[in-house]
């Protein structure tokens, strides 16, 4: 147990962190200006994967293909926004679950239908390959680093956007009082149509980046979605400092929990038991996490009070 | 919304009328398949009446309570594994618990029923005591969250086959019925569909239903008058979670196996589906929307390996289209206000 | 007179017998995965297994294909279809060892044959096993055994291990370790689904391992390897084909080339059945065959080898020709063991690149006739 070992983990917990925060970002606007549970972000997230293959393996360049992945989400998002989602902000969530989940169903197998049962192929570009030698003496991988900053970039981005820009303030007054900005002259569909445009993008992006260096196939997009959920309940919802934050601690307890618990219980009991109880343990940990952040502050970290 | 519908039969069929006929269907279907020797439809009916079960215990606290539990396949896959491990160590002929004193296992349903039911209650006080201090959105995802655990820790429990799950060979036993044949099976399950619909029924019906159903719309005032908000949405959890938990033990009893699939979030959401689809807070509503699900995953899956598109087809049609299901589409009145 | 009517009518007789037993069908019920994310496998047995069916040229099979997607309890649905409504004689197709669980055992009981081409839990060999059920693939621990085998015979010392924290995960550790006779340099069990293993992998490198071993089927194994060839950790692996199967070589690319997988079959495999076999699965299908094709076409052909010396309504005669396997199979000779799994050869094979393609290169045989541990265990 070196400490090269634990700045390591701690690393790599840092960068599901800032996968997870493409995800959630999205996710929490969305939730917060619109009040729409989006069952379909992991779909959208499978759509910019997808497409980062289709694009690399057509023209090799990576560049290309993490737009192609923002621009095919973006498009796949504001199609279902205008199609479907538009009818349904004023329903009940309940009617917001069964469309969503809906759309997972038609987004899934029609991704398989378009390309195949078999996982696709997209890889890292070779600029990004092989390690990098980080203060310390510690090997990291080049392409996880690019990840942090690359994540680091846009929450500061979506901060500046949220804070400086008319933009931003629309999305603050929104997710105040829906209807008062439509009273004072704000277009709400155009509004809208942007923030799920901007959310599906992330997510795209995100499933674009990951599926590099993880596999690209169907049914990618729903283990993400449920952490997501989960980072915006932890962070509270409609913050993205929140979602900065919720999506750093998952990041970190996932990592360092699924690590670190198997070899603390080995000290109390035989290996064997340890690594199971150790494992089951660890996959909760994410769980227990969010049950006690709800329990010290039903709505989060920053979440407004209800 | 009921202009999509000719205007003689929005007119004609009340709510009441259409439960009849939901009940006929119940009853008339699996007869025919028994006098027509087709077993397999009465397989897939009862799957239809343990899943109406389940959604049937899930709209007690979703439709009448209003807080949308994410995580009821919590309770289903607690009820499966009661089952799971009291008939596993019957056929295996072992003790469950030695010390401090010695529990055999049992192949008995209504033992079975009886103890999935207190063990999904037990659960479901525990989890509703720390769920319910939330609402909205951080309920569904608190109890998502419960579900959860239960996966993966059962996942990783290899005593109790971990993964791959545990076989119970031969269906458990109920006194006086061959409880492998399919139609017997059926009527049993049925049977206790109806026992649930009428105790529900009657539960809505009674003042602690009246109260839930106020605390629902309008928390406040319901406070105002000085009923205690929590203890009722906790009774109504509670309650909630037996009979979903029972729900699982037929369903183990039907399939002769159980996993820990019967604790996946998808199956919590399924459950959520038949309740939206056949009318979220009617009595009926879940019946009805298990029943069309069961049904048009038979069908389409007969149409193309790519079945599920026309099921997420079908399920936006309806959402779009219905305000309040199946039922909100075809009966003329309002049940509750909105 | 009456002579020559008697006569005509036993001949009458024998003909219409003759030619209702040539037309007595045999039903197979195939239930597998078609659709969702493991649902390449499926395809890949159910082309495999109608491959042969087509090939046979016969009329009197008749297969009903059903798709799981992977639940268990709709498998237990589909099998109840199968036995009550289309009432066939013989099951199959189903990948999954959890799925297979909850179908075998009844299917049995009831009566019916089932031919696995492809899952092969301990439970179903040992304790559980039962006459009419036939594995035509493996029992899952021989595959890891055999990638015991060669990390000993490679002079590995210090092996890195880790499998998802499942019964196959532990079936295939517990396995891997039964021929090797090396060190454990260090035993992870992974989270099942887990997508990112920078955190395994930061343990590898500081364990002082000198080889690594893992089982991290479907999207899990891509995700791996991915990853790994990318951390500056060179150390060789070893590993079972469930990661590097024909369907998933393509995802993973470079990250694979030069990892050693056992499989008990390949597609260089130089006997007459196996080259036609590839030549004409490429042919009907514009893709090669994987193993799990190989394992689909291979139960065919031994359905058909015991149509032909027995029928399938008279089980007692129709198990002894299941059992004696007088097939030609694409991995050579056939044989069974005691407790209805295959004794075969499990060979080595490296990653490589083919032109375009990556694909397997044999390069040893891991484990010579080799059969399971459980078969002590079943009492047949």
């Amino acid at each position: 147990m070196t400490l090269v070992l634990i700045a390591e983990q701690i690393l790599n917990g840092l960068q599901l962190g800032v996968t997870l925060f493409l995800m959630s970002a999205g996710l929490t606007l969305i939730f917060g200006v619109m009040g729409l549970i989006n069952l379909a972000h992991g779909s959208l997230y499978m759509v910019g994967a997808f497409a980062a293959a289709a694009i690399a393996g057509a023209t090799g360049s990576f560049i290309l293909a993490l737009i192609a992945a923002m621009t095919a989400s973006a498009i796949a998002g504001t199609i279902v926004e205008i199609s479907v989602l538009r009818r349904l902000y004023r329903r009940d969530h309940l009617d917001q679950v069964l469309a969503t989940f809906a759309l997972i169903l038609i987004f899934s197998e029609g991704t398989r239908w378009v390309f195949g049962s078999f996982p696709l192929y997209l890889d890292i570009p070779h600029y990004l390959q092989g390690p990098v030698t980080l203060p310390g003496e510690i090997q990291y991988p080049l392409y996880r680093v690019t990840l942090i900053i690359l994540g680091i970039l846009i929450a500061v981005f979506l901060g500046l956007l949220i804070s400086k820009t008319r933009i931003g303030i629309k999305i603050r007054a929104g997710e105040n009082d829906r209807e008062m900005i439509a009273a004072l002259g704000v277009n709400i569909s155009k509004l809208y149509t942007m923030i799920f445009a901007l959310g599906a993008a992330l997510a795209g992006l995100s499933g674009a980046l990951v599926g590099a260096i993880q596999s690209v196939e169907v049914g990618m997009g729903e283990p993400v979605l449920i952490l997501a959920f989960v980072v915006i309940v932890i962070g509270g919802i409609g913050s993205i400092k929140g979602a900065m934050v919720g999506s750093i601690l998952v990041g970190l307890t996932d990592t360092l929990g699924g690590v670190f618990l198997p070899k603390v219980l080995q000290l109390f009991m035989d290996i064997s038991t340890a690594t199971n109880l150790g494992s089951s343990i660890a996959s909760m940990s994410i769980y227990i996490l969010m049950g006690a952040v709800l329990i010290w502050r039903p709505t989060g970290l920053y979440g407004s009070r209800l | 919304m009921e202009a999509y519908w000719p205007l003689w039969v929005a007119l004609m069929i009340g709510e009441r009328n259409i439960n009849l006929l939901t009940l006929s269907l119940f009853v008339l279907i699996p007869a025919w398949a028994y006098l027509a020797d087709e077993p397999f439809t009465i397989t897939l009916m009862t799957r239809a009446v343990i899943f109406a079960l389940a959604a049937v215990g899930l709209n007690l606290i979703l439709g009448i309570g209003g807080f949308v539990s994410f995580g009821h396949a919590a309770f289903f896959g607690l009820g499966g594994y009661v089952m799971g491990i009291l008939a596993w160590h019957a056929q295996g002929y072992s003790p469950l618990l030695e010390w401090p004193f010695v529990i055999e296992g049992t192949k008995s349903m209504p033992v079975i029923w009886l103890v999935s039911i207190m063990v999904s209650a037990i659960f479901a006080l525990i989890i509703g005591a720390v769920s319910l201090k939330t609402s909205g959105v951080y309920f569904i995802m608190i109890t998502l969250a419960f579900a959860q655990m239960m996966y993966y820790f059962s996942i990783s429990w290899s005593a109790y086959g971990g993964e791959d799950g545990m076989s119970i060979y031969v269906r458990n036993n109920f006194p006086g019925l061959n409880t492998l044949d399919p139609i017997q099976f059926y009527s049993l399950c049925f049977v206790l569909l109806l026992i649930s619909l009428w105790f529900v029924s009657r539960l809505i019906k009674s003042p602690f239903g009246l109260a839930l159903n106020a605390a629902r719309q309008s928390p406040q005032r319901v406070q105002a008058v000085g009923l205690d908000l929590h203890k009722l949405q906790l009774f109504a959890f509670v309650v909630s979670g037996a009979i979903t938990g029972l729900a699982g033990a037929l369903f183990a009893d039907l399939n002769r196996f159980v996993s820990p699939n019967m604790f996946g979030w998808q199956l919590s959401g399924e459950f959520i589906v038949f309740i939206i689809i056949g009318g979220v807070g009617r009595l009926f509503g879940p019946v009805i929307g298990a029943l069309l699900f069961v049904g048009l995953e038979h069908f389409l899956g007969e149409l193309s390996d790519f079945w599920h598109i026309y099921l997420g087809i079908i399920l936006l049609l309806i959402v779009l289209f219905s305000k309040s299901g199946v039922i909100g589409l075809i009966a003329k009145k309002e049940v509750h206000s909105d | 007179m009456k002579n020559l009517l008697s006569v005509s009518a036993s001949i009458l007789t024998a003909a219409s017998l003759t030619m209702a037993s040539a037309l007595a069908e045999t039903k197979v019920g195939m239930i597998t995965t078609l659709s969702g994310g493991g649902a390449g496998l499926g395809i890949d047995v159910r082309d495999g297994f109608m491959l042969a069916i087509k090939q046979s040229g016969r009329s009197d099979i008749k297969v009903v294909i059903e798709d799981d997607q992977r639940k268990p309890d709709v498998a237990v649905k589909l099998a109840d279809k199968m036995i009550q409504s289309e009432k066939v004689d013989v099951l199959t197709g189903i990948i999954w060892s959890n799925l297979a669980m909850a179908v075998v055992p009844s299917a049995t009981a009831q009566g019916k044959f089932y031919l696995s081409p492809n899952a092969g839990p301990s439970a179903l060999a040992g304790k559980g096993c039962h006459e009419n059920y036939f594995n035509v693939a493996w029992q899952n621990d021989n595959i890891h055994e055999a990638a015991g085998a060669y990390a000993d015979g490679a002079g590995y010392n210090k092996t890195f291990i880790l499998a998802p924290n499942y019964p196959a995960g532990k079936d295939a550790l517990t396995g891997f370790k039964r021929y090797f006779k090396g060190q454990i340099a260090g035993e992870i069990y992974t989270k099942l689904g887990q997508t990112d293993y920078a955190a395994e992998i930061a343990q590898i490198r500081a364990a002082g391992a000198d080889s690594v071993f893992f089982f991290l089927p479907g999207g899990m194994g891509i995700a791996f390897l991915k990853q790994y060839s990318g951390s500056g950790v060179n150390l060789p692996i070893v590993g079972p084909a469930f990661s590097f199967d024909q369907g998933i070589l393509q995802a993973v690319g470079e990250a694979a080339l030069g990892v050693v997988n056992t499989s008990q079959w390949n597609k260089d495999l130089d006997n007459p059945t196996n080259v036609a076999f590839v030549k004409s699965f490429q042919a009907e299908y514009g893709r090669l065959p994987s193993l799990y094709a190989s394992q689909g076409f291979d139960t065919a052909n031994l359905l058909i080898s015991a149509i032909v010396k027995a029928d399938v309504n008279s089980p007692d005669a129709f198990r002894k020709a299941l059992k004696s396997a007088e097939f030609k199979s694409t991995r050579g000779d056939f044989k069974f063991s005691s407790n209805n799994h295959p004794i075969q050869s499990i060979y080595a094979r490296e990653v490589i690149k083919e032109g375009d393609v990556y694909t397997n290169k044999t390069i040893s045989v891991a484990l010579e006739n080799h059969s399971n541990v459980y078969t002590k265990d079943c009492k047949m």
